[in-house]
């Protein structure tokens, strides 16, 4: 009984003493959660909000997204699951299309309430914002391009729940109205952003110029180009930029350029560290220390977490430090149009008349041209991480016999004795990371030991801007302005850097050099696609027609070629003992057997499909012509 | 526990083979079928590249759904009765719309059974008497081709195009062709009798046939207009 007592005593106690009052235990602070005063009080943590929106930036043919880069037949997907891509005849509507408002919205929120931070000193604020402000400008630049004009929001916008959204629903801008934002918003936070050319993942005066460059640039190009083609126009110019309009972009392009080029952003310039200009050319992607020609870029860094798979995908598959690679092969239509070093274009040389053309090393073909060549591919013969590629299809016999296996490095008898029939890195047609175009890629490849382990994978940054395309920008912008001198110019730059040591005059300038200088020296880097749009010779480019093997070679140069299916040119080991050819090389041009059509870049592709769900929900949209 | 599995089974194959019934909507019934003519003659363009949207208000995503057209210019789309507007979308097809000043021509079509329907509309050209042959090797064709459109709206003549495949499918495609012949015309080419000729490129496997057809590239329309589609065996 006294033990009842007790312990209905004791709790009594307990529940009496249990509870804090009802206002202090509802105003608890959260433990895991920053409240938006305290984001806003201190700039780190604002910083750590920005971190989010520059992880949500736009890129094109990334280095995550190897598969992109095979889209356009500038390679090849050795890739069992990724055949698809030369198969398909042509590509959808709604391909390379973006519309995420949710991100727009998210950037106008963190302006809107930074701009009102005022806890945060003003020269921390004003960056922040400034940098939010490249990015939104960036998203809507990426918009353009994809979409055309899209309605332009700078405001966080609220719904009131009145059962009218339609305060909410705004029409798509004028496409040139968006390109004029983009302009001006550079212009306005250009010097707002620090000017440090050590700073790379982050906004900077370098970026801003270079943004609105390119942005400039592609304005100019859609207005005087779009007139070639008219049914690429919406009558709300949605579509399509007014030609009058051009000169006055490209002069703002050629002026953002020359502020770059001038030294008004920081001490930029072309990357020329090392001796062999193939190497150096290389080494201006993955070289991350003191590179003054890289403005902008996607930042990785190893065991941070945040890590890219590039080198393990790609590389070379015998020397590979995992059990695959070589998925990315270019194609010979890329390769093949890296001029000579007397700036003339011709095919590799496979037959004299009707007579191979015996090669001493599988490299020897490729002896005496450009420098960018052997620093965007890895060739037959040459080397990555040290190691040797082993990059042949077969053995041919003195009679003219093709003697080869269906497994790298396989071995055949020939006159009983058991030989090596074909490279260990192939090429073998449908064998999945061996170089089915003979080529394999080296531009983003990391040189560092253990990149293609899984477990490691690779820190080389996703260059967005850099200075050689900036000289790229000002020499088209120049041209267009009818200044061929600057122009040529302006390209000799950036070619002595690839070893053309000949410079151009500025005759030699005609739109087909700018075009070529650009899909060589850019190559792979997310450029192609849309310079093919704005120029309008997509359709062209990609009109659907297979190319046979006399088109392959003619017209080296020349802006209209066709691109409409990834060649291979596939080195062959000459199997004579005794012969005065034995163990030399020849080359035969081939179109990789899983290539089985050819593709077509329909008018309706130039401006990505607005989704139905998008129309039905603001019904002021205006769709894409052609689709 | 063998015990146990037999009584989970049971009813578990009683739900399987019970599958809902009540919720399962009737698969679409109705064909709707036709062709895209002029005249009465059906306009010939290439396989599943020329469209025309069908709508229907009154659901939750107002979305179009599209109906191919085939090579010989016919279309076939199984759906539901419903009232749908019919939409060519504009600059589809080598042909004007009939009625012009507006972008869309909205044909309203209210389906309430299988239903047979010719969209008549204005071709830029017209390709006539295609005649093909073959003769050592190469296939030869010989056309006319007739201007329909000749007011302000008219438009010249691009390339007219002969083109050989292993298939009957037939087009400017690299996978609808073996082999094709582009052919430049200007204000001299004689179109009420143009000539065409390509040779057979050889096959694998081998085979004693090809099938022809001229295609014609209008300036500044993307969709070719064609000609009948002929089998030739030599």
């Amino acid at each position: 009984m006294k033990k009842l007592i007790t312990i209905t005593y004791i709790a009594l106690a307990t529940s009496m003493t249990g509870c804090l009052k009802d206002d202090a235990f509802l105003n608890k602070q959260p433990t895991n959660l920053f409240s938006e005063e305290q984001m806003w009080s201190d700039p780190s943590l604002a910083l750590s909000l920005l971190g989010n929106l520059y992880n949500r930036y736009w890129d094109m043919e990334s280095v995550e997204d190897w598969a992109s880069m095979v889209n356009l037949n500038d390679a090849f997907p050795s890739d069992n699951g990724q055949y698809g891509r030369v198969t398909n005849s042509e590509w959808g509507y709604g391909d390379w299309g973006t519309w995420d408002y949710g991100y727009v919205r998210d950037m106008n929120l963190f302006i809107k309430k930074c701009a009102a931070a005022t806890k945060i000193n003003e020269a921390d604020r004003n960056r922040l914002g400034a940098e939010a402000r490249f990015l939104r400008a960036s998203y809507y630049f990426e918009m353009a391009k994809r979409m055309g004009g899209v309605p332009l929001i700078l405001e966080p916008e609220q719904y009131d729940f009145s059962g009218d959204p339609s305060y909410l629903q705004h029409p798509r801008a004028k496409e040139h109205e968006i390109y004029d934002f983009v302009i001006s918003e550079a212009e306005a936070i250009k010097d707002l952003v620090p000017t440090n050319i050590g700073e790379k993942s982050r906004a900077t005066k370098g970026a801003v110029l270079a943004m609105q460059a390119r942005a400039a640039l592609y304005a100019g190009s859609i207005a005087k180009y779009g007139a070639t083609t008219p049914q690429v126009a919406l009558p709300g110019l949605e579509v399509s930029i007014p030609g009058e309009k051009a000169n006055g972009y490209y002069q703002k392009a050629l002026q953002a350029a020359k502020d770059l080029l001038e030294g008004k952003a920081g001490a930029y310039a072309l990357y020329n560290k090392k001796p062999d200009l193939s190497e150096n050319f290389a080494a201006l992607f993955y070289d991350k220390s003191n590179n003054n020609e890289v403005i902008f870029v996607e930042d990785y860094k190893l065991q941070s977490g945040k890590v890219h798979g590039f080198t393990l995908v790609n590389q070379p598959r015998y020397t590979a430090e995992e059990q695959e690679g070589g998925r990315l092969n270019p194609s010979l239509n890329l390769v093949q149009q890296f001029e000579k070093l007397d700036n003339t274009f011709a095919p590799l040389p496979t037959k004299s008349g009707s007579n191979y053309i015996y090669y001493t090393t599988p490299t020897e073909i490729f002896a005496g041209r450009d420098a960018r060549l052997a620093g965007t591919v890895i060739l037959p013969g040459t080397t990555f991480k040290g190691k040797g590629v082993d990059i042949w299809a077969g053995l041919q016999l003195a009679n003219g016999t093709v003697v080869t296996s269906d497994l790298p490095g396989g071995t055949q008898k020939v006159n009983n004795v058991d030989v090596q029939a074909v490279g260990y890195d192939g090429p073998i047609n449908g064998y999945q990371f061996s170089a089915q175009t003979g080529f394999y890629v080296r531009k983003y490849m990391d040189p560092s030991v253990g990149s293609g382990q899984r477990g490691v994978n690779s820190e080389v940054w996703f260059v967005r801007y850099r200075l050689g395309e900036i000289y790229l920008i000002a020499a088209e912008a120049a041209f267009e302005l009818n200044d061929k001198a600057a122009a040529a110019g302006y390209l000799n730059t950036v070619r002595a850097r690839a070893g053309l040591t000949m410079p151009l005059v500025a005759g030699d300038v005609t739109f087909d050099r700018i075009v070529h200088e650009r899909r060589v020296e850019l190559a792979f880097e997310g450029q192609y696609l849309f310079d093919m749009k704005r120029w309008r010779l997509a359709h062209i480019v990609w009109d659907g027609n297979a190319i046979s093997a006399s088109d392959l070679t003619a017209n080296l140069g020349v802006a209209t070629k066709r691109n409409t299916q990834p060649w291979g040119l596939w080195p062959y080991k000459i199997h004579d003992p005794g012969g005065p050819n034995h163990a030399k090389y020849i080359f035969k041009e081939v179109l990789p057997n899983r290539v089985t059509a050819s593709d077509r870049f329909r008018l309706g592709n130039y401006y990505s499909f607005i989704g139905d769900n998008v129309i039905n929900r603001n019904p002021k949209i205006v769709r894409n012509p052609n689709q | 526990m063998k015990r146990i599995i037999n009584y989970l089974a049971i009813p578990a194959l009683l739900v399987v083979f019970s599958a809902c019934k009540k919720d399962n909507f009737d698969p679409p019934g109705t064909t709707f079928k036709g062709r895209i003519t002029y005249q009465g003659q059906p306009i010939m363009v290439e396989q599943n590249q020329v469209r025309f949207q069908l709508w229907e208000s009154g659901w939750g995503l107002y979305a179009p759904i599209d109906v191919q057209i085939t090579q010989e210019g016919n279309f076939s789309a199984v759906l539901f009765n419903a009232n749908y507007k019919l939409v060519i979308p504009k600059n589809e097809g080598p042909w004007m719309l009939k009625e012009a000043g507006a972008a869309k021509d909205t044909l309203l079509v209210d389906l309430k059974g299988n239903q047979i329907l010719d969209i008549e509309v204005v071709p830029y050209y017209m390709v006539r008497n295609a005649q093909f042959s073959q003769a050592n090797g190469r296939v030869s064709a010989t056309v006319k081709i007739e201007k329909i459109i000749t007011d302000a709206n008219a438009r010249n003549i691009e390339s007219v195009s002969l083109y050989i495949n292993k298939t009957t499918i037939v087009g400017s495609n690299g996978n609808m062709q073996v082999q094709r012949k582009d052919s430049t015309v200007n204000g001299a080419t004689d179109l009420n009798n143009l000539q065409l000729s390509v040779a057979i490129p050889s096959m694998t496997p081998a085979q004693n046939y090809v099938f022809a057809r001229v295609g014609v590239k209008i300036a500044g329309v993307e969709d070719r207009l064609y000609s009948p589609i002929q089998k030739i065996t030599f």
